[in-house]
């Protein structure tokens, strides 16, 4: 392993139990009798749904639409009827439910004529970013951030290009298999985003003991042209694939807190979504499926599997032959990162990457929370060099202001600090639903904000209104000679009208242009 | 074509109790640090005899029953706060500092002053901003001076002990009763700067301090590389009091004692890996956790040379102890993306 850059503090040396998952390959988990869709968008309005009850749909078809929202239109991922939308389950780490579109599938896996494929050596990065637009293309690494939206973000020129191979949250493999599998795609996804986003440097990570992921990019390399494309190994520890501390590693520098990694000319692409944008514009393929990791000890037989998406959890259960005796929870995610959820009967969405079935008492079970000790083995292990037991010391007594300014939006939940607490804090939970809190002030703040404006604009109009009348009426004064024609009146009055509508949609454009 | 049938839902609770552990127990820790004071038992014991052990058990045994008590009290469930065996080691840390044939009524006493004000008042473990078991030592030393600053000078045996420590009140006390107890300073008027000091400044006065506190140190050693202790706090101990003992050493080595004869008299090393290394009352931030620490040596080699006060440990780590939450406030360190 070649010297790096940078480093970054704290972290963890976990026990990967990728093998579990790892050792076949992807498997096409076939098609589900049903799929459902949740509408829930990124900014918690639901997109349109553009199908009803009864309608048939084909694979590809789009059945909801964007609505205010960077997000991309949904798509149905195999072919069948719509048999309802309603509300159901989804997985969020909140546990919250969305009005989704349910599909019976008819098992003929029928599809819409492909989009035209792009030249992908020549294409505009315009046409490309309308392309992955139209395929539904997001962060397939965990996050499900529009893809077309995080490349279009970088204001400043784009100089390094990174490509998010390092998996390091234990039991996830997908991206490792992915890479073994299909490391030409990824490539040539590497090229063709470096060519459109006009970057210098284009860099591959993957984590040191994914040796056979790291063999199989060279093997691709050397067969292609890909010589301008970095491979590099990062070590073996958590959170190395955390998008701040791989490009503290892989660059030396930092993401000023509260921006994007492009405010210093980086951009951090998962390989999975590298591979997507590859398909999307030189096969016109839309992001209808993805690879997870089906994983842990309460699943008869762990496996990654092309899952499309919409399949609900226990189908792909179902297709690792069933749960074991000793399945106890269901984490969507890894266990560091991942989250709970209730039920099985929850579909698999664009940022799902992993199921993990917990068994009673693997990862061992954990006592209650005890009181904090101030030993500080939470700090010490804390990759943004936060102080998680202050933290947890404010979020707890509800002092959210302190909390912020200890820093609390920046941490990167990565649970650290969770795992090395002594006394079994559920330190992550708690600033979890901290941010959530603060998230929900700045909004409540926000509309409160909008509001005054959309009363002050209407306040505006009104004077204009009353200056406008009585203009009118000293014209008419004025013309009461007769001089004024009734075209220069019917003028006035389109004036008049024009200038109160500007007002209006001024006063709407506030409302309306939620970030 | 036929369809798989629709799988039966199958529901789970959301529990936080599936994550990765990858720290260490407060138990195992608590466990590892008695585990580690045997040594410095073993030495006390052979240097002074059994005294220490009833005066352990004393401890053990009144703060098993004040921790119930005060959980009653403030209706909590004393188990899981037992379990944490934090009350032991506060217990075992003061009888190891009480002297050997000290009567039995101050260890108790001590021990529940330790408990009941140095900790559950202030709402039990992690809340209390002083080391419990310098609470209840200091009070001892305020309270009962007499029976505080006298420990045997050589080993006594166990019925003369039992004798000492259960016996009527003024019974007569076996002769040997006139050293000063590890913690006690060795306050040092030049006429026992004279004396201490032998060239080389090797060979501390105390025979069996030096003994005991070899003990503490091996036993410290075991901690810091199971990593059980933050070294820091250790290092920054000892590396204030050599400091201080070094610079007037060589200022003056007929008035001041070698920093050999400081590091390896009294509770130094006890102080340097048992006591101040208490996280609870310790601060938290790394660059905090050293100015602590090296406060609690500097404070250490001024008591015990100047101060009115016969001991050292005790009260420079109570004073440092008040000057952590601000020392943890000035030594945030910069988090990830802040400007530096
Ligand atoms: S690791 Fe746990 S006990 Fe230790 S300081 Fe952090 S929150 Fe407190
Ligand atoms: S979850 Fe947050 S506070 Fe905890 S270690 Fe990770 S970044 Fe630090």
């Amino acid at each position: 392993m070649t010297t790096l850059p940078g480093r970054f503090p704290g972290g963890l040396e976990l026990e990967g139990h990728k093998s579990l998952a790892n050792q076949c390959p992807i498997r096409f988990a076939g098609l589900p009798p049903r799929l459902l869709f949740p509408l829930r968008q990124r900014n918690g309005e639901n997109a349109r749904a553009l199908v009803s009850i009864g309608d048939l749909v084909r694979r590809g078809s789009v059945i909801a639409g964007g609505n205010q929202s960077l997000d991309p239109p949904i798509h149905a991922s195999s072919s069948g009827r719509v048999i309802a939308i309603e509300d159901h389950g989804m997985a969020h780490p909140a546990g919250i439910s969305s009005r989704c579109i349910i599909i019976e599938t008819d098992g003929l896996d029928e599809s819409i004529a492909a989009l035209p494929a792009l030249d992908t050596t020549h294409c505009s990065p315009e046409s490309l970013l309308d392309r992955l637009h139209e395929a539904g293309i997001v962060g397939l690494g965990g996050a499900g951030f529009p893809t077309a939206a995080k490349l279009l973000k970088g204001k400043t020129a784009i100089d390094t290009l990174i490509l998010n191979g390092a998996e390091c949250e234990p039991y996830i493999a997908c991206d490792d298999r992915l890479l073994r599998e299909r490391a030409n795609e990824v490539l040539q996804g590497a090229a063709l985003l470096q060519r459109c986003l006009g970057c210098r440097t284009t860099l591959i990570a993957v984590e040191g003991d994914m040796r056979l992921a790291w063999q199989a990019l060279k093997a691709a390399q050397s067969a292609g042209d890909f010589d301008f494309i970095q491979i590099i190994q990062v070590p073996s520890r958590y959170p190395a694939g955390g998008e701040r501390q791989l490009i503290q590693l892989l660059t030396g520098r930092e993401v000023p807190s509260g921006a994007l990694p492009a405010a210093i000319g980086v951009i951090c692409q998962n390989v999975a979504t590298v591979a997507a944008i590859y398909r999307a514009a030189a096969h016109g393929e839309i992001l209808d499926s993805r690879i997870v990791t089906v994983t842990g000890a309460g699943v008869q037989t762990p496996q990654n599997l092309e899952v499309r998406l919409g399949t609900p959890i226990g189908f792909l259960i179902e297709q690792c032959g069933g749960y074991t005796g000793q399945a106890h929870g269901l984490i969507v995610g890894g266990p560091m990162m991942g989250y709970t959820v209730n039920s099985d009967a929850i579909p698999v969405t664009k940022p799902v990457n992993a199921i993990l079935v917990t068994g009673a008492g693997s990862p061992a079970t954990i006592p209650d929370p005890q009181p904090c000790i101030r030993c500080g083995a939470c700090a010490e292990a804390c990759p943004a060099s936060l102080l998680p037991q202050q933290l947890y010391w404010h979020t707890h007594a509800q002092q959210l202001q302190r909390a912020l300014d200890y820093h609390l939006l920046d941490c990167i939940e990565c649970g650290c600090c969770d795992a090395v607490c002594p006394s079994h804090i559920p330190l992550v939970h708690e600033f979890r639903q901290a941010k959530q809190a603060s998230l929900s002030q700045q909004r409540a703040r926000d509309s409160a904000a909008h509001a005054r404006m959309r009363f002050e604009a209407r306040q505006a109009r009104k004077e204009q209104e009353q200056r406008d009348r009585e203009l009118a009426a000293q014209r008419r004064k004025a013309s009461l000679g007769g001089h004024a024609s009734p075209k220069i009146q019917e003028a006035l009055e389109r004036a008049r009208q024009k200038r109160a509508k500007q007002n209006e949609s001024l006063a709407s454009e506030t409302t309306h242009n939620d970030p | 074509m036929t369809h798989n049938p629709l799988p039966v839902e199958r529901r789970f609770t959301h529990d936080l109790s599936s994550r990765v552990t990858a720290g260490h127990q407060v138990r195992d820790v608590m466990w590892a640090v008695i585990a580690a004071l045997v040594p410095g038992l073993l030495a006390l014991i052979w240097q002074s005899g059994p005294g220490v052990l009833v005066q352990c058990s004393l401890a053990v045994a009144s703060a098993l029953i004040g921790e119930s008590m005060a959980l009653k009290l403030r209706s909590r469930p004393a188990r899981p706060s037992l379990n944490d065996l934090s009350a032991m080691v506060t217990a075992i840390l003061l009888g190891l500092s009480v002297p050997g044939l000290a009567p039995w009524w101050v260890i108790t006493l001590g021990t529940l002053f330790a408990i009941l004000l140095g900790k559950q008042v202030y709402g039990g473990l992690g809340c209390n901003p002083f080391n419990p078991a310098m609470v209840g030592y200091a009070i001892l030393l305020v309270s009962f001076p007499q029976e505080m600053t006298h420990w045997p000078a050589e080993p006594v045996g166990l019925g003369e002990t039992l004798h000492a420590i259960f016996g009527e009140m003024d019974s007569h006390r076996p002769d040997a009763l006139a050293m000063a107890t590890p913690l006690d300073a060795s306050r040092t008027p030049p006429a026992m700067g004279h004396s201490t000091a032998t060239p080389g400044g090797l060979v501390p006065a105390s025979h069996s301090d030096s003994w005991v506190n070899l003990g503490y140190l091996l036993g410290g050693l075991w901690l810091l590389r199971r990593k059980l202790i933050d070294g820091r706090i250790s290092a920054g101990v000892l590396a204030g009091l050599t400091a201080c003992a070094l610079g007037f050493y060589l200022e003056d080595s007929s008035r001041y004692p070698s920093p050999a004869f400081h590091l390896f008299s009294g509770a130094t090393m006890l102080a340097a890996f048992f006591i101040a290394t208490d996280p609870v009352s310790a601060a938290t931030t790394p660059r905090g956790r050293w100015i602590y620490a090296a406060g609690i040596g500097v404070l250490i080699y001024v008591i015990r040379t100047w101060g009115g006060y016969p001991d050292g440990v005790a009260f420079a780590v109570l004073l440092m102890n008040l000057t952590a939450p601000t020392l943890d406030h000035f030594t945030r360190p910069r988090a990830y993306g802040h400007p530096r």
